[in-house]
């Protein structure tokens, strides 16, 4: 029975509404997504990478993205696959045909955008990885920590990043992404 | 800050990133219900716990989750080398090669 608005449960996100940043650091939460968790072997990597639409990268510390979606290396055999809400990512998976598990992390998952000449800098407060461009190039991710909690990072732009963080720990991550953003202004 | 040198994401990151594992190339035994219980506590329970020239596993837990295997000087702390889980032991290269962190 649905009547009015005012009586529907409206699913409130990590981290919705906030915003924050410092004169060279602009942090925002990212749209609501769809992710799964995917590990396949290396010679049905093929046939995932065509189910979904999107070449999986067999490379370290890369990525690629394709058909709305984009496919992020995290280990030999393991990938995290992002994209818009309701596209079916699981689905697209199971097409294939072969070995695979595609596990749903859509709302296990939030995200961080940092962009802005100071995103490095801000996110180097809590994270060990060279992110100068030589090291971690434009489309570059990687598994890593941000202070104590573990974040996937991939470079969207030059000055500008998408931090991949668990819901609980989201809060931990924006604040101290925070105070990197203040520190980066220093 | 020592950096280690993952086999698999070919590049050397900050020891943060990874777990310590126990000793390496300890091998199950094949028929472990016949052997008899100081061979298991063999097995199980003791390690040589080496000073100086150990291999050890490693894992690089919060980068790409893989186990491999390390040779590491317990004296000074470097690592003189790693290689992928299931290799062989491999020969330490000579003295001022390798990783000298």
């Amino acid at each position: 029975m649905v009547d009015s608005g005012a009586n529907v449960a409206t699913r409130t996100l990590p981290l919705s509404g906030v915003h924050g940043g410092s004169s060279v650091v602009r942090l925002e939460a990212a749209a609501p997504a769809e992710r799964i968790n995917l590990r396949v072997r290396a010679e049905d990597v093929a046939a995932l990478s065509a189910a979904l639409g999107v070449d999986l990268p067999v490379k370290p510390k890369t990525s690629s993205s394709g058909n709305g979606r984009t496919a992020l290396w995290i280990g030999p055999d393991e990938w995290l696959v992002f994209g818009d809400v309701r596209t079916g990512l699981v689905a697209s998976a199971a097409k294939s045909g072969a070995l695979h598990s595609a596990t749903d992390v859509s709302h296990r998952n939030t995200a961080i955008l940092v962009s802005g000449p100071g995103s490095a800098a801000a996110i180097n407060t809590g994270c060990p990885q060279d992110l100068s461009l030589d090291a971690f190039p434009i489309g570059a991710c990687s598994r890593t920590l941000f202070g104590k909690v573990e974040i996937v990072l991939l470079r969207t732009a030059e000055d500008a990043f998408r931090v991949e963080v668990w819901r609980s720990f989201s809060d931990y991550a924006f604040g101290l992404l925070s105070e990197g953003a203040r520190d980066a202004a220093l | 800050m020592l950096l280690i040198h993952c086999p698999y994401c070919e590049e050397d990151r900050s020891e943060l990133e990874f777990r310590w594992a126990g000793e390496a190339h300890i091998a199950r035994p094949e028929n472990i219900s016949a052997i008899s219980d100081e061979e298991f506590a063999e097995f199980f329970f003791l390690r040589n716990n080496e000073k100086g020239l150990t291999y050890e596993r490693w894992r690089h837990i919060h980068g790409c989750g893989r186990f491999f295997n390390a040779a590491r000087d317990t004296i000074s702390d470097k690592f003189l080398m790693t290689y992928k889980a299931g290799l062989p032991k491999q020969p330490v290269p000579a003295s001022g090669e390798g990783e000298t962190r």
